[in-house]
């Protein structure tokens, strides 16, 4: 089963959308690998989702994992980030990668968590990480980092060695420890 | 302002107007049930449990964030640690993933070596579950008995990599060294004469055990629906009736056909399913998936074939062996082009994901490359977190005591978990 006739429903169902299947790799030598993604807008998420999951050609029962990229200093990015979304359909063995591209200053995209409820704890950590917010999420609190953290640290401007942490310690020396 | 003061805390447990007698129970994070650091806020009515909030995040030492300054050889000691229970799995998942992301082909050797690895690594696993199941339901004597060979196991991958516990065996297209002389009888020597008794054992400790059966008939039931809805993956999907595994339906490896370039067919195994979905039905795949694994393991020995185990054939990627660094030049010039920093791996511009079949689920990595050395963002897909977020929903209506069941049944890795 080929991702092709899941593209081709989608562009049946949403032809508004300009759906195009874009290859998530290409290597140097011209070969795809065989993996492909579709650009969709936050605010059609839920329905498309809605679709995937229910249409028998697409049957994408399986939310496989939520995830996000800071595009900060990507090459030739536009956007700022992109949730991606790892769908994956156990009856017809196919997957499918969705991509929201949001933007500062406050990235929000809706919630997928009525559609697959496994969304829930990757959205918290996407939430958690990266401070896109979801909106209609049922518990949208962090789940790694502790509640009084108040950056997003897999954000590219946050550094390696940790805000603030590593610049205004106090240094001891020998004897005055 | 300490630190204390400095913030509100999160609400552990819904307030209830209920007017009962309700209490909360703080569970963990360091309770011996637990086994790792993980908190569970229970609400209780007399000893049933009416709600749970789980909390994670006690071992989050920001892996992700390594992966994107370290390069992809680096890496793979950084993925030991995740599902420390079976570390070399998460090695051969790692470079999956990377090797996906280069395009590059392995040797059929190579192949042949870490689906063997892995294969060891899911014995590992399982029999640290099910021990450690035993354990958790007061049945001391079959933790013993499932240690005993975890023990062979990490004196094997001692053998094979020098290291016990984390192995970090896999490189980009091969592995860090071949096969020790003699060492597959080591393995065919273990699999034929020690574990088979050894498993038969811990399966009637366990099995003619009317205490454990009985704490877990029909406890923590997963139906197929919400298997398949709350993305769970692995034995615990299958023990819900997912007809999935990843070796079956996405081969890689081994598990493909044509994997030696010579017609070879895939190796021949059963993908043991249940459905009863509840903690026994759990205990029951894994089981048999053991003996699955051994039986995997068995094929490959006679099969393994020869030839070398690095792809060679593509020096932009492998590491050179050790004898080339040491003792030509070439090889040290080829080494000094991989392992500096202003030169290394330059994988296409894109994205890419590679997963196979863990212990626990699915466990895949979603490699982001910006053409550098290393990745520009290289996201884990846990198993062990995606399937415990369903634990506060199975876990209502049961007794205080089945907790710890339904928590060894989902086999949760803290540091898998929390990352």
């Amino acid at each position: 089963m080929a991702t092709a006739d899941v593209i081709a429903a989608l562009q049946e169902a949403f032809p508004d959308l300009g759906i195009e299947a874009r290859p998530l790799c290409v290597y140097l030598d011209g070969r795809s690998s065989g993996q492909e993604f579709v650009r969709i807008p936050p605010e059609r998420l839920i329905e498309v989702a809605r679709f995937l999951r229910d249409d028998p050609r697409t049957r994408m029962d399986q939310l496989s994992d939520v995830t996000c990229v800071d595009y900060l200093n990507y090459p030739d990015a536009e956007d700022r980030f992109g949730v991606t979304y790892a769908l994956l359909s156990i009856p017809h063995n196919h997957r499918l990668w969705l991509k929201v591209y949001v933007n500062d200053p406050e990235p929000t995209v809706p919630s997928v968590v009525d559609v697959w409820p496994g969304a829930n704890w990757p959205e918290r950590e996407v939430y958690d990480m990266f401070g896109v917010r979801f909106d209609g999420h049922p518990d949208l609190r962090r789940i790694l980092c502790p509640d009084w953290f108040v950056d997003h640290p897999l954000r590219k401007d946050y550094p390696l060695t940790g805000k603030g942490e590593r610049t205004e310690f106090k240094i001891l020396e020998r004897d005055s420890a | 302002m300490s630190l204390a003061s400095a913030f509100e805390p999160t609400r552990l447990v819904p307030p209830t107007d209920a007017g009962d007698d309700r209490w909360t129970l703080n569970f963990g994070p360091q309770h011996p049930a637990t086994h790792t650091t993980l908190q569970l806020v229970l609400e209780l009515q007399g000893e049933r449990v009416v709600g749970c909030v789980p909390h994670i995040g006690y071992l989050h030492s920001g892996f992700e964030k390594l992966g994107e300054h370290l390069n992809y050889n680096q890496y793979v000691v950084v993925t030991d640690r995740m599902n420390y229970i079976s570390p070399i799995v998460n090695n051969v998942a790692w470079h999956t993933a990377v090797e996906k992301l280069l395009g590059i082909p392995l040797t059929p050797r190579c192949k042949a070596i870490r689906t063997l690895v892995g294969e060891l690594g899911r014995i590992q696993d399982h029999l640290l579950c099910l021990a450690a199941a035993a354990l958790d339901l007061g049945a001391l004597t079959g933790f013993l008995y499932g240690f005993n060979e975890r023990e062979t196991i990490y004196d094997l991958l001692e053998e094979l990599c020098g290291a016990r516990f984390t192995v970090s065996y896999t490189r980009v297209g091969g592995v860090s060294q071949d096969l020790p002389p003699g060492w597959l009888d080591k393995v065919r020597h273990f699999v034929d004469v020690q574990l088979p008794p050894a498993l038969v054992d811990l399966e009637n400790l366990l099995l003619r055990n009317r205490i454990f059966i009985e704490r877990c008939k029909g406890i923590g039931v997963i139906t197929q629906e919400d298997a398949v809805g709350w993305s769970l993956t692995g034995p615990i999907a299958r023990a819900s009736g997912v007809r999935r595994d990843l070796r079956k339906d996405e081969p890689y490896l081994c598990f493909e056909d044509n994997w030696d370039n010579k017609g070879a067919p895939a190796l021949d195994f059963k993908v043991p399913i249940a459905d009863g979905g509840d903690v026994l039905a759990r205990f029951l795949v894994r089981l048999e998936e053991t003996e699955q694994s051994q039986h995997l393991i068995r094929q490959l020995i006679d099969l393994m074939p020869g030839g070398p185990v690095n792809a060679v054939s593509d020096e932009r990627v492998t590491l050179p062996n050790k004898q080339e660094i040491y003792f030509s030049i070439e090889g040290l010039i080829s080494h000094f082009e991989k392992v500096m920093t202003n030169r290394g791996l330059h994988p296409p511009l894109g994205e890419a994901y590679g997963a196979i079949e863990s212990p626990t689920g699915e466990l895949g990595f979603h490699l982001v490359s910006d053409g550098g050395n290393s990745a520009y963002r290289a996201r884990c897909r846990p198993p062990g977190f995606i399937n415990y977020q369903i634990f506060p929903k199975i876990i209502v209506g049961h007794q205080i005591s089945d907790v710890v069941a339904v928590l060894g049944s989902l086999e949760i890795i803290a540091a898998e978990l929390d990352r």
